[in-house]
């Protein structure tokens, strides 16, 4: 693949992967537990990760989460979803090294990891645990929303040809 | 990827999810078997604790100088309103059992329901 190709890959992805943010968070929240999504822009990381190679996923990874936090969200919200994002790539990498799952176990992995991440962070910023309590809940809609993600991902990975 | 492949690949999909469903869903089931009612809230705003309200008197306390409004009703507490946008911790709605907690991460406030006994997380 020529380098000019190559760079405009990554940006549709980059691209894709803001839109679908950007998408998910038009969406009202389904439950009263905070944390609770979709994880659409996963769709993009995903198909970067398996298509182009963990580098370029890792980049289009920080590209959303950085560009998205200036663009609607704020420092803190900058927080929450950098910690999201950092588990759930470095955790969907081992689990992809593993080569014993599809693209749906790195997904789901992913999903939930993502979720983790999010608690985590709120425990250390609010310098509480008792948000732990919403963890059981994030764990469930995670490994859900991660099959789905999973399941959408492999298609295009599989259907998507690039040269 | 050759198709043996992907099928024993597909089983350990299957594992990961089940397993991470059956815990999710044990862990869910334990939380409402062992839950019992508390009778305070304690508000919590930067991490260190504010004040304590009884569930047992119904009243209406603006919390964190009015970014945050707590309502106590019926032995239930929820938050009324938040200057915020995103409005989580309104739409969280009623708490009355030891553990559960109202969380607004933008002000930095959590009201969480505690027991006799200190703060108890129930798991």
């Amino acid at each position: 693949m020529s380098k000019n190709k190559k760079i405009a890959l990554l940006s549709m992805c980059a691209c894709l992967a803001m839109l679908l943010s950007f998408v998910e968070s038009r969406i009202p929240p389904l439950t009263a537990i905070p944390g609770i999504k979709m994880g659409l822009a996963n769709i993009a990381v995903m198909f970067t990760l398996y298509k182009l190679g963990t580098r370029e996923a890792m980049a289009v990874s920080a590209i959303r989460v950085v560009l998205i936090a200036l663009l609607f969200g704020s420092a803190v919200s900058f927080l929450y979803s950098l910690a999201g994002a950092v588990l759930s790539f470095a955790v969907m990498l081992l689990v992809r090294r593993v080569k014993l799952f599809s693209e749906v176990g790195v997904s789901v992995a992913g999903g939930v990891c993502h979720n983790i991440g999010q608690i985590a962070m709120a425990c250390i910023l609010l310098e509480t645990n008792v948000i732990v309590y919403y963890l059981p809940f994030l764990l469930l809609s995670g490994t859900v929303t991660g099959v789905l993600i999973g399941v959408t991902s492999a298609l295009l990975i599989k259907r998507i040809k690039i040269k | 990827m050759s198709g043996c492949n992907s099928v024993k690949k597909l089983r350990y999909d299957i594992l990961l999810i089940a397993v991470l469903l059956f815990v999710s869903a044990l862990s869910v089931a334990l939380m409402l078997v062992f839950r019992r009612g508390g009778d305070r809230v304690a508000v919590e705003i930067d991490g260190s604790l504010v004040c304590e309200y009884s569930l047992a008197e119904n009243g209406e306390y603006p919390l964190n100088g009015g970014t945050n409004i707590l309502v106590i009703e019926n032995g239930k507490a929820y938050l009324r309103y938040a200057d915020c946008p995103d409005k989580v911790c309104v739409n969280t709605g009623k708490i009355s059992y030891v553990g559960q907690t109202i969380v607004c991460l933008p002000n930095r406030v959590a009201v969480t329901v505690i027991g006799g006994g200190g703060v108890d997380i129930v798991q």
